[in-house]
């Protein structure tokens, strides 16, 4: 088969995944979608075989099979509430596969004695340091999600002069793969001062701050790609690449939008407590705390109720439950809504694959602009786990971590009720006034038990 | 350097393309987005087999195969995730 038709049927896997992501616009659309992106793939696997390079297939299908194997398993067995940590770890494969292509490719054109071209030797010491930072950093995002270390922030005085000095480091040694590309060890030189900034990069970056991470390195993943692509001179590399780098560049803009931080404040800033010594006064004797059978109440006048949930619901697998009492209210004929904010949960979207895995229409998934716009006419707002995203010092107070954080107004619904297990703080490390406002019932319970209790006490009523 | 020039071209290009495409994908669907997208950035999978089939030297070999394994995951595992959480939100559309 001649390199004019493998290069036109990369055309068409091109165009597969650029008319695979239109399909995500819509979730009618999505499933075909995605099967597109697969076909486009499936086609650019199959004509490659069909490179005159390629003189042994044993490797290949090996590869293949296992990989597959894996990839399948993986994806069949994985729970909804921990697919941060799967996204993760599938980025960190991606970007590590670019890495090793470009050293391939380097040790090959060594190998053969071919004099490589300065930008394409350019090409394959960005390729190796995107992707050694995409695996590592991804790895050390799967190992917090997945709590194996932990999720908290590690920090560590002269962090920011060390990961500086780390990345000049990859830089000084990526120079040195094009100043000499016969000698491969430069190249491996700088995967490994790439690895380590990887490691460090995300090591100081707490839960909340995870869907920025995981965006970022979404982002990384596309770019190695891409520059793999210009190592190789292959076109389908370098377009799939930057379509994945957009996106993920797109997801990290809106999620810090949703922060009111910047991409270096989430990178290199510290959230800590401002005034600890403020909790008391808050919280001294404005707490309302409340059972099932007074929510029960609540919802016998109610007419619209909105559920605002966070990572809490995640982490007592609640949403089922949530579905329950959705279900039981609506054919009491009351209105639910679910008011999602951007950076709810440990990636983007997060929350509304949970809902929506337990049979909740999107149709009632609502972003927070709209939330806000009737919060007013809210009977009860629910809030379930979630506590920086609905704190009004937000608005408030300037001084706060989170201050212009575009919040979700549950103080401003009727009555507000919080499900949450104590008074413990969010990631941002300072109380939340909500929790004492005239209009907060404290409901202390286990989401997922919540829920149940609640569904019990309305059934009773 | 020709050819160097055209493969810049269509990196550009392709970042307006996804920027134009994507900025239209909903909130709710922002992780299905992110494992989708990320699969196709196992195309790099293409690339690994080459190195892996071409068996030019035992080093390119082993990093080649490890690579095909890795982009495999990354491709097979993305897609079928993908699907999997797209059927969730597509069957409450009845």
């Amino acid at each position: 088969m001649s390199a004019t038709f493998i290069n036109l049927a990369y055309l068409l896997a091109s165009v597969l995944f650029i008319f695979g992501l239109k399909g995500l616009t819509h979730p009618r659309t999505a499933v075909r979608g995605n099967l597109m992106g697969a076909l486009g793939m499936l086609i650019a696997v199959l004509v490659t075989l069909f490179n005159k390079q390629i003189i042994s297939f044993e490797l290949i299908i090996a590869g293949i099979v296992v990989g597959g194997a894996i990839g399948m398993v993986l994806a069949i067995r994985i729970q909804m509430t921990a697919m941060p940590q799967l996204v993760a770890l599938f980025n960190g494969f991606g970007g590590g596969a670019s890495a090793l292509v470009a050293g391939a490719a380097l040790a090959e054109s060594g190998a053969i004695g071919a004099a490589s071209m300065t930008q394409m030797l350019i090409a394959t010491a960005a390729s190796g340091i995107i992707g050694a930072v995409t695996f590592w950093g991804s790895l050390v995002a799967f190992g917090k999600l997945q709590e194996v270390i932990t999720s908290g922030a590690v920090l560590f005085p002269g962090q920011k002069a060390i990961n500086i000095l780390l990345a000049a480091t990859a830089i000084f040694f990526g120079v040195m793969v094009i100043l000499n590309p016969d000698v491969m060890l430069w190249y491996w030189l700088t995967v490994a001062a790439a690895s380590l900034l990887g490691i460090l990069l995300v090591i100081p970056i707490g839960g909340a701050d995870m869907p920025v991470v995981i965006s970022l390195l979404n982002s990384y993943s596309g770019l190695a790609a891409a520059a793999t692509g210009f190592v190789l001179g292959n076109n389908v590399l370098i377009i799939s690449g930057s379509l994945v780098g957009a996106s993920g560049l797109i997801l990290t803009n809106i999620m810090c939008k949703a922060m009111n931080r910047s991409l270096t404040n989430v990178l290199f800033g510290v959230l800590g407590p401002s005034e600890d010594s403020a909790v008391d006064d808050i919280y001294e004797g404005r707490i309302k705390s409340t059972s099932a059978d007074e929510i029960a109440m609540l919802f016998d006048t109610a007419r619209r109720v909105t559920i605002v949930p966070g990572y809490g619901m995640a982490v007592s697998q609640a949403q089922h439950a949530v579905r329950d009492l959705t279900n039981l209210l609506e054919s009491r004929g009351i209105t639910v809504e679910f008011g999602i904010h951007p950076v709810a949960g440990r990636m983007p979207g997060h929350m509304n694959v949970l809902l929506a895995e337990a049979n909740i229409p999107y149709e009632k998934l609502k972003e927070m602009d709209e939330v806000n716009s009737n919060i007013e006419q809210t009977d009860v707002a629910l809030v379930i786990g979630a506590n920086d995203v609905v704190n009004p010092v937000a608005k408030t107070d300037p001084k706060s971590p989170i201050a212009g954080m575009p919040i979700i107004d549950v103080d401003k619904a009727r009555t507000t009720v919080v499900i949450k297990r104590s008074l413990s703080p969010g990631f941002a490390g300072i109380p939340n006034p909500l929790f004492a406002a005239d209009n907060t019932l404290m409901f202390f319970s286990d989401g997922k038990k919540a829920f149940t209790d609640l569904v019990a006490a309305v059934k009773e009523s | 350097m020709e050819s160097f020039v055209i493969g810049l071209t269509i990196f550009v290009l392709a970042i307006f393309v996804g920027f134009e495409v994507i900025t239209k994908v909903p909130p709710t669907l922002h992780t299905p987005l992110m494992s989708g997208s990320n699969a196709i950035s196992g195309i790099t999978l293409i690339g690994a087999m080459i190195s892996a089939g071409s068996q030019h030297t035992m080093l390119t070999t082993i990093l080649g195969f490890s690579a095909v394994v890795f982009a495999t995951i990354n491709v097979v595992g993305g897609f079928m995730v993908t699907n999997r959480m797209l059927k969730m939100f597509q069957k409450k559309d009845r």
